[in-house]
């Protein structure tokens, strides 16, 4: 083995810098085609009379239970999110387990039961699937992949291409943010101390359907999991070459969230979501979504947290409570606890 | 046209909200512009002092005439490259596991890094306390594992009471690679050396641990002032309006900010128990070079835990990297603006010297918070 041959890292899927270069210098390079090109959470294809969308989704959490949720239920919500703010009503999942020799039974079926009961929740029907069983220690427990088609209404075809996108927009989020990634890190075993944070781990297709219906003012949405919030502003930033402005006292924060990034060093804007979606909306609309999304049960908690701007275009700047602004970068490496 | 943005009503985070409040903050500010009327530089000794000043814009509400340098206080940053060297020396004999601090991970050694060698299958973990690598090694009898003890006085008692578990424990498989350091010679070290500073704002955590005594001499011989401080942005707006308050009357002092964390005697517990297990050694500051009596190395009582006296590893030194200027920044003596490498071939990414690698350093700190 060669030692000074470039390898994979951690880094390189944990949706910030490296991840993305990755996907640009190697996968987009060799799968060239101007579906993929276009980078969106789902692909919108094009079948005869109709238009699907389809999306798929690796979920290879540690540990594979965690506070508000659990591998199968994350492994619906994600790819169902993934349809769903890509404008399309989500149909149908397949599912596929890749489970390590050993693995309890009674762990299986608990799983299994989250994501049916979180499928029938969402209204989507697991229609195919795959089962695999490595040898011990070849894989770390159970890893599930999904793949899920939607169908698409002519009027929201255009929303993932955030073309529409001026400034002015506001900018919502339906609830507190870095619930699940604190969730997740405290629920490992070498954390010591508890917490009341729960992942927010949701399927959000009903209260996105509801934000559709209701309004025409919704201009793009992604649902920040890897990398945050903060990831998906910088590349919504860079994409439409337009500035992001975010006021931190804005800023939904559950209070064990605030506490546990304070202590740890970490920037909740960073911190993995599972059941939020940014909404960029025209301004005028921003008020009408903002009540539209607080009478659904997952949006009590929505806020309008900031706007695009003409200015500082390709950058996301903070502005934060004392009253100094400063660039939110995308993340670089893993989040790393500082030393002291 | 008034923007519609959603302003949240957020429950307070006790002993944090309290001490980011903006009236608080431009008051002293205010004060700090009525009262200082001489040329003043002032050294925030502590990365996590170096990124708050920067997180929270405070340089934009001091007065022209006071100069803040970022001093040596990012453990990551002065931890030497030979250091990392040995631990990735470690890392490649089998049957070993190395547990760090996840901020090392990402460092350049002379060749690679520790995330690096982790790809190559070596055994690398992060951890969060000391005792999950003292469980670690319980766990794994046939295994030696190698805890990387990095940090000042704040850290170097957790590391302390590792060693002392283990031996309790009656463990013959656990290890310590020391590259623990202390703070008071280094803040000497720089004064002697020239750099021209009129006063030290302290780190909080060290004199948590230490009681503020350890300062004694910088005001007395060196006619420093020391205000050890907090972390928020009140408590610093406040710790360099003590400073300038005692500058402007020429009465420097040792004096406590921090009062809601620092007790004048420290924590009696942490010190007896860094001083039975640590003795002080002449140490290597990556960018500093020698500095004596600065280090924390292993006592003979508990040599069978020191990774140095059990792997008998020869790392050659190594020089730093071509370029880097870390050393003049870690003293203070230039800026990340002056570095040719920073924010072109050193970023966050990719980085070249310590001081971009670890949150809290001072180039990555410049990096992030960049306009």
């Amino acid at each position: 083995m060669n030692n000074d041959e470039e390898k994979i890292l951690l880094s390189h899927g944990n949706g910030g810098r490296m991840m993305h270069n990755l996907i640009e210098n190697l996968f987009l390079r060799h799968f060239t085609n101007p579906v993929l090109a276009e980078q969106s959470d789902a692909a919108i294809l094009s079948m005869g009379t109709h238009d699907i969308a389809f999306t798929t989704d690796s979920f290879v959490i540690d540990p594979l239970f965690f506070p508000g949720g659990n591998i199968g239920k994350l492994a619906v919500c994600g790819t169902v999110n993934d349809l769903a703010v890509s404008g399309a009503d989500p149909r149908y999942l397949s599912v596929s387990f890749i489970i390590e020799e050993g693995f309890p039974m009674t762990d299986l079926e608990q799983i299994v039961v989250s994501l049916a009961a979180e499928a029938a929740k969402a209204g989507v029907v697991i229609v195919t699937g795959d089962t695999k069983v490595v040898n011990k220690g070849k894989c770390d427990k159970l890893f599930i992949n999904t793949a899920g088609v939607g169908s698409v209404k002519d009027k929201n075809k255009l929303i993932r291409k955030a073309a529409e996108i001026c400034p002015g927009d506001l900018i919502l989020i339906n609830g507190t943010i870095g619930d699940h990634g604190m969730a997740v890190m405290a629920a490992r075993e070498s954390f010591k101390f508890k917490t009341t944070v729960t992942s927010d781990c949701a399927s959000l297709n009903h209260l996105i359907g509801e934000v559709l219906d209701q309004s025409h003012g919704v201009k793009f949405m992604r649902d920040p999991t890897r990398g945050g919030v903060a990831t998906v502003l910088n590349e919504l930033a860079a994409k439409t070459s337009l500035g992001i402005e975010i006021e931190e006292l804005s800023l939904p924060m559950h209070k064990g969230v605030t506490a546990m990034c304070e202590l740890l060093g970490f920037d909740p804007l960073h911190i993995a979501n599972e059941g939020k979606v940014l909404i960029v909306a025209a301004q005028e609309e921003g008020p009408r979504i903002l009540e539209i999304m607080k009478k659904n049960s997952l949006g009590a908690n929505s806020a309008i947290i900031g706007r695009v701007t003409g200015d500082h275009p390709g950058k996301v700047v903070l502005k934060t409570e004392t009253g100094g602004k400063r660039i939110i970068d995308t993340l670089t490496g893993d989040p790393l606890p500082r030393i002291c | 046209m008034k923007l519609p943005i959603t302003v949240i009503n957020r429950s307070a985070v006790q002993y944090i909200d309290e001490y980011r409040k903006k009236d608080l903050i431009l008051a002293l500010s205010a004060e700090l512009k009525k009262i200082s009327s001489k040329e003043i530089t002032l050294m925030e000794v502590c990365g996590g002092h170096t990124m708050a000043i920067h997180r929270f814009g405070l340089l934009s509400l001091l007065p022209a005439n006071i100069r803040l340098l970022s001093g040596p206080g990012c453990p990551v940053c002065v931890s030497s490259q030979h250091f990392l060297d040995t631990a990735i020396a470690y890392s490649k004999i089998p049957g070993t596991i190395i547990t760090t601090y996840g901020d090392l991970i990402r460092v350049p050694g002379s060749n690679g890094s520790l995330e690096k060698e982790k790809a190559n299958g070596h055994d690398i973990r992060i951890i969060y306390s000391t005792l999950e690598a003292v469980d670690l090694a319980r766990e794994n009898p046939d295994k030696k594992i190698v805890f990387l003890g990095i940090g000042f006085e704040t850290t170097a008692p957790a590391t302390a009471a590792s060693i002392v578990e283990a031996a309790k424990a009656g463990l013959n498989n656990f290890f310590v690679l020391s590259a623990h350091k202390v703070m008071p010679p280094v803040m000497k070290a720089l004064v002697e050396e020239g750099v021209k500073i009129d006063g030290f704002i302290a780190p909080g955590h060290v004199s948590a641990i230490t009681g503020t005594e350890i300062y004694n001499d910088l005001a007395m011989k060196y006619g420093l002032g020391v205000v050890v401080a907090g972390f928020e942005p009140v408590d610093l707006m406040q710790a360099i309006l003590m400073l300038v308050r005692q500058f402007e009357s020429g009465r420097p002092a040792v004096e406590v900010q921090y009062q809601r964390v620092v007790q004048g005697g420290g924590n009696k517990i942490a010190r007896e128990l860094l001083s039975r297990v640590f003795e002080p050694k002449d140490d290597r500051w990556r960018g500093l070079g020698m500095i004596p009596l600065s280090g924390l190395k292993i006592r003979d009582e508990f040599a069978e835990f020191d990774a140095e006296r059990h792997f008998n590893i020869h790392v050659p030194e190594s020089s730093e990297p071509k370029g880097c200027i870390c050393g003049s920044i870690l003293r203070g003596l230039k800026t990340p603006a002056d570095c040719g490498l920073f924010a072109s071939r050193c970023t966050p990414a990719d980085p070249v010297g310590a001081c971009m690698v670890s949150g809290e350093g001072t180039c990555a700190t410049y990096y992030k918070y960049r306009s």
